[in-house]
């Protein structure tokens, strides 16, 4: 349990950066309301209904996540800290869970501020709540795990370049502004190959439909599947850098 | 392990040890021993080899060839093992800048398995030690560099390893906070074992029980301040302090004596054997007016001259 002590001081690095935590929560809480108002000046009120808005939007905000994360370790990398940290008896897995696990909570509270949003703006959840909580949580635990594998193979000042561009097919991908179906061909079978459209459609099928957890087992368990290679992946490439 | 270099006597000892980038051999075979409690010294200049060494030794880098053990343990073999009885304190400032001074001791202290007590109770006595414990629920990022060197060695401290590794601690100090840091290794000596590098020879003179020269990633000789001086005591070394020293004049010098090096008052000359009557011979007819002449005590900078033709210079 030594990585704690580790965990201990990523959380408390992350915590106070008050800009970057302000971004993390306003991103998410802002596009919710400014998709939702215009949904109404639309007045298309299903396309961007809170039960649409509140999944998609969850996950955008996991992608600004996938970001900080990495720039986070990327920055590490680059300094003497990390250096000093690794004569450490730590093993890679360990790093690996210190500078994931302090992004847990931010997690769980952009999903919390999503659906808190959501509800002033009309959310009804027919399904478990809790269910679409937790295939969201796994998906933002996803996302940070990915944040380890570019802050591992790409320097602080090119994981901002790197970054945008994961956001940008996160959005297409993930069928976050449009639904996957809907566009069909390439993007629909890219999209369903990676984990995003399934923690979105995962959450919505919960809350629109009311769907239980064998309704969505192929959802949950592809975005489980991803989080355990990220991770595994992460480590792996945490143990080459260590050894170069 | 490997036996053959293992000795109980020894704290560290390498075997051949090297280290390659592409072309450049950065540490070239490499064999030192050194002793428990001891305080040890690589001196050279910079890309000498200092940091690589200390890294191969700290198992942060795997060797080209050769080994070293760290108490006994091997640094191939079983680095988990020598991770567990060492610290450094890095060329770079390695501190976390968001945590105050106690939160980066509790750092160090957690990720090298100690109890949150245990932590406390060190800090509070290394915090004093560097001086800190006024400013000890700062932010360090707030901290001057002498601070963050301070609490740099007192991170290295906390878990109380068996061996140091101070990586040019001094580095870019004022000569101030640098006798100040002196002062703290000083009072770690004899009590644990410290591999210390540094590229100013007055540090390395004033604190290590032994100094290892290190040119090109080669020792070029090792012994105490003493022996290595007196390994040249075969060299004089005179000082002239002089006025209207013009190049001619120093030329003239060094068809006389090849090592005579320009100072801001005169020249020093260094050869095995001086003779003052040449010198002036040499120097009045040129219209140089000397105003003093001295001889002095080989320094370790004559030692490095006379090793590798190069100076020694901060």
């Amino acid at each position: 349990m030594r990585f704690v002590g580790l965990a201990i001081r990523n959380f408390k690095e992350m915590w106070r950066d008050p800009i970057s935590m302000g971004l993390e929560i306003g991103i998410p809480a802002g596009f919710l309301v400014i998709f939702w108002a215009l949904g109404r000046s639309m007045g298309d009120e299903s396309t961007f209904a809170p039960t649409v808005l509140v999944p998609g939007i969850a996950v955008f905000g996991f992608a600004f996540l996938l970001m900080f994360s990495a720039v986070v370790l990327a920055r590490d990398r680059e300094g003497a800290l990390l250096s000093r940290l690794l004569t450490a008896p730590l093993k890679p897995r360990d790093f690996i869970l210190s500078y994931s696990l302090p992004y847990i909570p931010l997690v769980i509270l952009q999903i919390a501020v999503c659906f808190g949003i959501g509800a002033v703006l009309g959310l009804e959840i027919l399904g478990n709540a809790g269910l679409a909580f937790l295939i969201l949580l796994i998906m933002g635990i996803c996302c940070v795990e990915l944040g380890m594998i570019l802050g591992l193979l790409f320097a602080a000042n090119q994981v901002s370049g790197v970054g945008s561009v994961i956001i940008t097919l996160v959005a297409l991908l993930g069928g976050i502004w449009i639904d996957l179906g809907t566009i069909g061909g390439v993007f629909y079978s890219v999209g369903n190959a990676l984990p995003f459209a399934h923690a979105i459609n995962g959450a919505r099928a919960v809350m629109a439909y009311g769907a239980g957890f064998s309704g969505i087992a192929t959802d949950f368990y592809w975005v489980l599947g991803y989080t355990i290679v990220f991770f595994a992946l992460g480590v792996f490439l945490f143990r080459r850098r260590m050894a170069e | 392990m490997s036996d053959g270099i293992s000795n109980n006597r020894f704290a560290i000892q390498t075997l051949s040890l090297s280290r390659k980038f592409g072309d450049l051999v950065a540490v070239d075979n490499i064999d030192l021993s050194i002793k428990k409690g001891e305080l040890f010294s690589l001196l050279g200049p910079n890309g000498a080899g200092k940091t690589t060494a200390i890294k191969m030794l700290c198992c942060l880098l795997k060797p080209s060839s050769g080994t070293a053990t760290v108490m006994g343990h091997d640094i191939n073999e079983d680095p988990m093992a020598v991770k567990q009885i060492i610290d450094i304190s890095p060329q770079e400032t390695a501190i976390a800048e968001h945590l105050n001074a106690w939160e980066n001791l509790s750092l160090i202290g957690g990720i090298r398995g100690l109890a949150k007590t245990e932590v406390r109770k060190r800090s509070e006595n290394l915090l004093e030690m560097v001086g800190l414990t006024k400013r000890a629920k700062e932010q360090v990022r707030k901290f001057s560099g002498g601070m963050k060197r301070r609490l740099s060695i007192a991170m290295a401290l906390v878990a109380d390893p068996q061996v140091l590794f101070l990586d040019e601690p001094t580095l870019g100090l004022d000569p101030q906070s640098r006798r100040g840091i002196w002062e703290h290794i000083a009072e770690l000596k004899g009590k644990k074992t410290i591999l210390l590098t540094t590229h100013y020879l007055e540090e390395a003179d004033a604190l290590a029980d032994r100094i290892a020269i290190i040119d090109e990633g080669k020792i070029a000789a090792l012994g105490t301040p003493q022996e290595l001086k007196d390994s040249i005591s075969d060299m004089q070394v005179m000082v002239v302090k002089a006025k209207n020293l013009t190049p001619d004049a120093i030329q003239g010098l060094k068809k006389i004596y090849p090592e005579v090096e320009a100072t801001e008052e005169g020249v020093e000359i260094r050869a095995k054997q001086l003779s003052f009557y040449e010198i002036v011979d040499c120097l009045r007819p040129r219209g140089v007016v000397i105003q003093s002449t001295s001889l002095k005590q080989p320094t370790l900078d004559d030692v490095f001259l006379r090793l590798t033709g190069k100076e020694l210079r901060e």
